[in-house]
């Protein structure tokens, strides 16, 4: 019993770290992972047999970052420049034409191997505005359907594809910048 | 009508996210076949999707 506990107090600084990329909010991201410890420790049967322990104690985590997102989302309201896909304008020319086409990336799943790959997307995702990175991260991460993240959010729907939009556009351009040009 | 990269980015997006009409589909694959930078805008929203999945591991 001991042993479980320190092995799952181990892993709280990545839990830690894991929260505050989607939380954006220190505070929250040490509650939710003090109620996934707690829960874990009280669940410790729930983990018998399977073998990755970090992997398990995720998978809690992720609940209780939705459940914070959502309380999160009833006492803030988006802000209106979230919603407004018009900034993006610079990057099409008056017809609608890339004024700077995306580039060939060529085999970028060489990257998907590197620590520092995942370093330099971190980075981009930290300078979304935090519902649009938190709606990308539970559609794209946590694999949630578009309708569940709006009602977790207290969005509309064209919201939602909007928010997405954002995040899809500002990575790909942070990421070619920063990572595959470099 | 064809539809501009402008339109093409906001549906590919959105096929990410929401099953596209037929008529969006057939929009989207006459202007991707004959648009470099929209099919690699295509390529890296799958990366993107790839590499969110892997995000943590």
């Amino acid at each position: 019993m001991k042993d479980f506990r320190t092995d799952v107090e181990g892993e709280r600084p990545y839990l830690l770290r894991y929260a505050s990329l989607q939380l954006r909010d220190r505070q929250a991201a040490e509650d939710a992972v003090q109620d996934t410890l707690v829960a874990a420790l009280a669940g410790e049967k729930g983990f018998a047999g399977r073998s990755n322990l970090r992997t398990w104690l995720t998978g809690i985590l992720k609940h209780k970052i939705v459940d914070t997102i959502r309380k999160q989302a009833r006492e803030t309201t988006l802000l209106a420049t979230e919603a407004d896909p018009a900034d993006f304008d610079a990057l099409f020319d008056d017809t609608g034409h890339w004024a700077q086409a995306p580039a060939d990336w060529g085999h970028p799943d060489a990257a998907l191997g590197q620590k520092q790959f995942f370093a330099a997307l971190e980075d981009c995702l930290g300078r979304l505005p935090r519902k649009t990175s938190q709606a990308f991260l539970m559609r794209e991460h946590m694999g949630l359907e578009t309708t569940e993240i709006c009602k977790e959010l207290g969005v509309t729907s064209t919201h939602c594809w909007v928010l997405l939009y954002r995040a899809r556009m500002a990575l790909r351009e942070c990421l070619e910048t920063n990572w595959f040009k470099k | 009508m064809m539809l501009t990269c402008k339109e093409v980015s906001r549906l590919v997006s959105q096929g990410l996210d929401r099953r596209l009409g037929l008529g969006e589909r057939v929009k989207l694959r006459l202007h991707l076949a004959i648009c470099d930078g929209c099919r690699n805008f295509r390529r890296q929203l799958d990366f993107l999707r790839e590499a969110l999945a892997r995000l943590g591991q």
